[in-house]
């Protein structure tokens, strides 16, 4: 069972989480409670958008914008494991 | 070589508790002399710059520390995540809120069972209440809360309710972990093992509750590795992943590891990164080369990474051994007649726990710390 993300919800991240660039390794992390996820390049630009104020469907257009071949349900997928973590919260759609 | 994700900084033994499973070392006399904030702060410096991101503050009871809100804004300041660790006494609502402002990110509070009278009891001093009072204060002040709770033979049988605890008290994550046998608990392991029956009874309710609480609270469950078939990948690998750093400033790949007959390493006389990279402790068992058979031939060598050094050490004498909770290993039947032993004991709950104590000499932080010993002397 897999939670839903839906095109018209507005993903942000949960208060508790941090997104952050690690000097160290150069890459953009994840911080949670006890947890690390350290991010692709395309995985930090998904979360970067996620302000709680744009749709799913815009944040996929931006992305469109940048990369080639952004695949929808990719990107759902992303944040429906988050979602699924409560790392990622679905404002209404 | 790998950089470390996690520190685990143990800062000051002393603690109100008296859990008879208590993991930190039988002779506190050798850890007065504490790090000052200043060392810590240059610690937490080396350790973001090594690659560190999680900081785990703990001890003892953190808390005693005066300094600890200072601590918590260095460590934001140079970009770690702080996750606290504690029993909560001395918790007060204006050191929380303090502490909130200093930008601690985590609060996890130990309880030791559901039930007033028990969590006392294994405490060793009275405490229930004043850690559902921090529980809420916690939530009130809007951070994620994680219940702790160490499990054995006095409390797994009431893992039900525990988790409906942790519900009511609307905790974001659970750690269930089963006792590890070093230190204190293993004085206490005949009394705190539990049978295998006790065991099934308790996966049964983690695995309904993981069903009913998902994407609401996150339950963590560790097995004890006694009755595993392969030993725990201890700390991710030695010297990979994680490392502690004592109240004196000693750096350890694992916070058992001070039981080991390997050279010492400290902040004060290394740098972090010096410590981590070469000290002859920190590559003592990194990898594989230095693993015996089993091992050595293993598929899963880069798996568990040979279990546990310290429990190879505390079972056989010998740090370098197959840990012996792998059926395969040699020494296996040590940990097989304690398993047995468990399973035709005393009824769960019967066997009396010797309660952690401090001795006056060496105990300067409990008032009450040393009583039960007293207590104890005809």
């Amino acid at each position: 069972m897999s939670i839903a993300v839906l095109s018209t919800n507005r993903p942000r991240l949960a208060r508790q989480i941090r997104l952050e660039w690690d000097t160290v390794r150069e890459q953009h992390v994840l911080l949670a409670p006890e947890g690390v996820l350290v991010l692709n390049q395309t995985g930090a630009t998904i979360l970067g958008l996620c302000d709680g104020e744009r749709t799913v469907v815009e944040i996929v257009e931006e992305l469109r914008g940048k990369y080639n071949h952004v695949a929808d349900d990719e990107v759902r997928d992303f944040l429906a494991r988050l979602v699924a973590k409560r790392w990622v919260e679905l404002g209404d759609g | 070589m790998d950089r470390p994700y996690g520190m685990l900084a143990e800062l000051t033994y002393g603690c109100p508790l008296h859990c008879p499973y208590c993991s930190n070392p039988l002779n506190l006399a050798d850890y007065r002399d504490e790090l000052t904030t200043a060392e810590w702060q240059r610690v937490m410096t080396e350790a973001r710059e090594l690659g560190v991101l999680q900081l785990h503050l703990s001890g003892g009871e953190p808390l005693q520390r005066r300094d600890l809100e200072e601590i918590v804004a260095s460590a934001r300041d140079v970009g770690l995540y702080t996750n606290l660790i504690t029993s909560s006494l001395g918790l007060s609502p204006r050191r929380a809120e303090q502490l909130r402002a200093a930008g601690l990110d985590h609060v996890q509070i130990s309880i030791q069972a559901d039930e007033p009278a028990l969590s006392d009891r294994i405490a060793g001093t009275p405490s229930y209440e004043r850690k559902i009072a921090s529980a809420h204060l916690v939530k009130e002040l809007g951070w994620p809360l994680t219940l702790n709770v160490v499990l054995h033979r006095h409390n797994i049988d009431r893992i039900g309710r525990i988790l409906d605890l942790a519900e009511e008290l609307g905790a974001d994550r659970i750690e269930l972990a089963n006792t590890q046998y070093y230190g204190w608990a293993w004085r206490n392991r005949e009394a705190l093992l539990p049978s295998r029956v006790q065991l099934e009874g308790a996966e049964a309710i983690v695995r309904a509750a993981r069903q009913r609480l998902k994407g609401k609270m996150e339950i963590i469950y560790v097995i004890p590795d006694y009755y595993s078939k392969y030993p725990k990948p201890c700390m991710g690998g030695w010297g990979r992943r994680q490392l502690t750093v004592t109240p004196t400033g000693s750096v350890l790949p694992c916070p058992a590891a001070h039981t080991l007959p390997l050279p010492r390493a400290t902040v004060r006389e290394h740098s972090l990164a010096w410590i981590w990279e070469e000290s002859p402790l920190f590559q003592r068992f990194r990898g594989t080369e230095w693993m015996p058979e089993p091992c050595r031939s293993c598929d899963r060598r880069e798996v568990d990474f040979g279990g546990c050094r310290c429990q190879a050490f505390q079972l056989t004498g010998d740090a370098a051994r197959t840990d012996p909770v792998c059926h395969l290993s040699p020494d296996h039947q040590l940990v097989a007649e304690a398993v047995q032993a468990a399973n035709e004991g005393a009824e769960p709950g019967e066997a009396e726990l010797i309660p952690r104590t401090f001795t006056k000499s060496n105990n300067h932080y409990s008032p009450t710390g040393g009583l039960e010993s007293e207590r104890s002397v005809p």
